[in-house]
């Protein structure tokens, strides 16, 4: 998919798209690229967007503002029959009054296939899906898991640009929903096709997308590779939304534009490195820090480090088996923190009201404007 | 405090009686069918009354002759034969059939745009204003409105009248009053929301995700209305067929009041030998053969239609 010049061109190009309701704005100015053949997933809170966002790229609602191209084609008046996606729906609308092969072969009728050719395909869809030998039940007879199955062989069979899924995994048991993450990235190498997939799940998102774009209120808050979001997150609610973060006051207290040094409270003096700062950060701005659970520890009695130690109180724990989460307060600070431990072999679960030394580095702290 | 005191001769035995009651009560409701069957007795009942004795009393007179004033009670097919090989009796049954199916077209036909505009063109709060308003004109009696039909259909009627004043005709149509087209006309509107209502909820219960489905996997709206919507609105079709068809075939005050002489059914006939001619068992066997022939029909109609009827979600 490279343009005369080489250069990657996106299948689907997003200019300050808006959508709204009335008086009400849904899409506040989305602008984003999806890469071809990208596991791309938006996130978010429940009535961020998300379905509006992808019911606009499907040609189900009009944009009231911005730009859609797909393949580089404006997608201006487009109806959503002539587009090249196709969708699994959130319900998986499984057309209840055909069987599973009539379901998966709805939108062959126009191709200029034989019936037998048809047949096949069919077939080929549904073994892909793990759905072999089902073509001639009734579609109102299959089981949650069996209908998503067969709504996938369905949009997969017509091989779109791009397949666009409204939480295709919500409805389904912690089980199964795994099994079908796994199942689901599988497919999406094998067919090679541009997946663009709405959760609010925020676990989910990290373990399937190869980029996913974090919403907030019809705006993109934070577009970026699963890593890059859980470790540098850009603002304090995406840090919050993605993962567990503590977060501290601290104030920057030398700063130019390589060298910086914050006081967080509780913690103590850091030196910050250039990369570790937020985009469009300057000097003199830093109001709280972000550092994740688990890239602390705490220090067993006699235990000795070369990483930075705080002290702090062990307020409360939650032992989980394989890990333990403590809530500790560390001294001079108001909010309680959360760090988790994996339970190591000789590794003693502490007790409430226990002092804890907390162990923690520079590097994993993360600035917020 | 009084009242337990001064009634405490009494109030045990009441209770006792209740008692027994309240134990008799599970053992009949153990089940839940037995409950079902405890619900359903009195209409089944009331049914059983007015509809089966009824009937069967017509199947029986129809195995009967009339020999003037006397009622022959041997059992026989004499009527049967005769009304079989009248072909006044087959010319009305035929022309019942044909009038029956017509109005049963029309009126299916014209209920599935309405139904459809209030299914999916009428804001969601404005349907049920929708659904009322529809009924309003039925408020009214039937007789009322075959006679209103008179008005507007009639030699010098509303319709002719108008079309006349406008130049559009030269002469009064007479072709819309006192023949099979009048009576078409007036059962249709009478069994309008009758057909409207099963279409209408049918179309309600299909998921709207189904018809984007449609699209999104590459149809028109045509096709996605031949595809999904209108095989989803089947029961309801099939339903309005029926609740139009059955009732129709049997109707005797409209052919009688805007059908004129070659507008008359075999209801018309049936009335005719009950109170005319005196003739109870020609009536009842034409009566059976009417009823034969509807059920006829709608199996064969139902038969057509069983893959719309199988059990959906
Ligand atoms: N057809 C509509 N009319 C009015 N408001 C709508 C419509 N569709 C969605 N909205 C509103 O737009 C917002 C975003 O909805 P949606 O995209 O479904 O959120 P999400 O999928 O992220 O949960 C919600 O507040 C919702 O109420
Ligand atoms: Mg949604």
């Amino acid at each position: 998919m490279k343009d005369t010049l080489g250069v990657e061109r996106p299948i689907i190009a997003l200019e300050n798209v808006e959508k709204y309701y009335g008086e009400y704005y849904a899409l506040r100015g989305i602008s984003a690229e999806i890469r071809q053949g990208e596991f791309f997933s938006l996130l978010g809170p429940s009535g961020c967007g998300k379905t509006t966002l992808l019911r606009t790229i499907a040609g189900f609602e009009e944009l009231s503002g911005g730009r859609l191209t797909i393949d580089g084609k404006d997608m201006k008046r487009v109806p959503a029959n002539v587009r090249p996606t196709n969708m699994v729906f959130q319900s998986y609308a499984i057309f209840p009054h055909l069987t599973v092969a009539e379901n998966v072969g709805f939108g062959l009728r126009r191709e200029p296939l034989s019936r037998d050719e048809k047949a096949r395909k069919v077939a080929e869809a549904l073994e892909m899906v793990g759905l072999r030998g089902y073509g001639a039940r009734a579609a109102h007879a299959l089981s949650g898991g069996q209908r998503q199955r067969v709504a996938l062989a369905r949009a997969l069979i017509l091989e779109p640009k791009v397949l666009l899924l409204d939480e295709p995994l919500s409805a389904l048991d912690k089980k199964m929903r795994e099994q079908m993450q796994t199942e689901l990235r599988r497919l999406q190498r094998q067919v090679g096709i541009t997946f663009i997939l709405v959760t609010h799940d925020q676990e989910e998102a990290l373990i399937m997308s190869d980029r996913i774009a974090v919403m907030f209120e019809g705006q993109i808050a934070q577009l970026d590779t699963p890593q890059q979001l859980y470790r540098r997150p850009n603002t304090r609610q995406v840090g919050e939304f993605i993962g567990v973060m503590n977060f501290l006051p601290a104030t920057a207290t030398v700063s130019d534009e390589t060298h910086i040094e914050v006081e967080a409270a509780g913690l103590g003096r850091a030196v910050i490195a250039p990369d570790q700062l937020p985009g469009g950060w300057h000097p003199g701005q830093t109001q709280s820090v972000g550092i994740r659970p688990e890239t602390m520890s705490i220090l067993f009695p006699g235990e000795t480090t070369d990483r930075r130690v705080a002290i702090g109180t062990v307020e409360d724990l939650s032992y989980y088996g394989d890990m333990t989460y403590y809530v500790v307060r560390l001294d001079g600070v108001d909010r309680p923190m959360t760090i988790s431990m994996k339970n190591l072999v000789g590794r003693p679960v502490l007790d409430r009201g226990t002092e804890a030394r907390v162990a923690w580095d520079a590097r994993s702290l993360v600035l917020f404007a | 405090m009084i009242a337990s005191e001064t009634g405490s001769g009494a109030i045990p035995m009441i209770k006792l009686k209740i008692n027994i009651k309240i134990k008799a009560w599970p053992r009949l409701g153990r089940s839940e069918a037995a409950q079902g069957y405890f619900l359903v007795a009195p209409p089944f009942l009331y049914a059983l009354l007015l509809l089966a004795a009824p009937l069967a009393a017509i199947v029986l007179f129809s195995f009967w002759t009339q020999d003037y004033l006397t009622l022959d009670t041997t059992l026989t097919l004499k009527n049967y034969r005769e009304a079989l090989s009248d072909p006044l009796y087959g010319e009305l049954l035929l022309r019942s059939l044909v009038i029956s199916l017509a109005v049963t077209a029309a009126t299916v036909l014209t209920a599935f745009p309405i139904a459809y505009f209030i299914s999916f063109s009428v804001p969601p709060s404005r349907k049920s204003m929708w659904i009322f308003l529809i009924t309003i004109p039925f408020w009214s009696s039937y007789l009322m409105r075959v006679f209103l039909w008179k008005v507007i259909l009639g030699y010098n009627g509303v319709l002719n009248t108008t079309l006349t004043g406008l130049g559009i005709i030269d002469e009064p149509l007479s072709f819309i009053l006192y023949n099979a087209n009048a009576v078409v006309i007036t059962l249709a509107h009478a069994y309008a929301p009758f057909a409207i209502l099963p279409i209408y909820v049918a179309l309600e219960k299909i998921d709207r995700s189904l018809l984007e489905a449609s699209r999104d996997l590459g149809e028109s709206r045509v096709m996605t209305f031949l595809r999904v919507t209108l095989p989803l609105a089947m029961p309801g079709v099939v339903a309005a067929v029926l609740i139009v068809f059955i009732p129709t075939i049997g109707d005797y005050v409209t052919p009688r009041l805007v059908g004129g002489p070659n507008g008359l059914m075999i209801a018309n006939m049936i009335q005719t030998q009950f109170l005319k001619l005196n003739n109870a068992p020609m009536g009842a066997a034409l009566a059976v053969l009417a009823m034969a022939m509807v059920t006829a029909v709608s199996l064969v109609f139902l038969f057509l239609n069983r893959r719309y009827l199988k059990g959906q979600k």
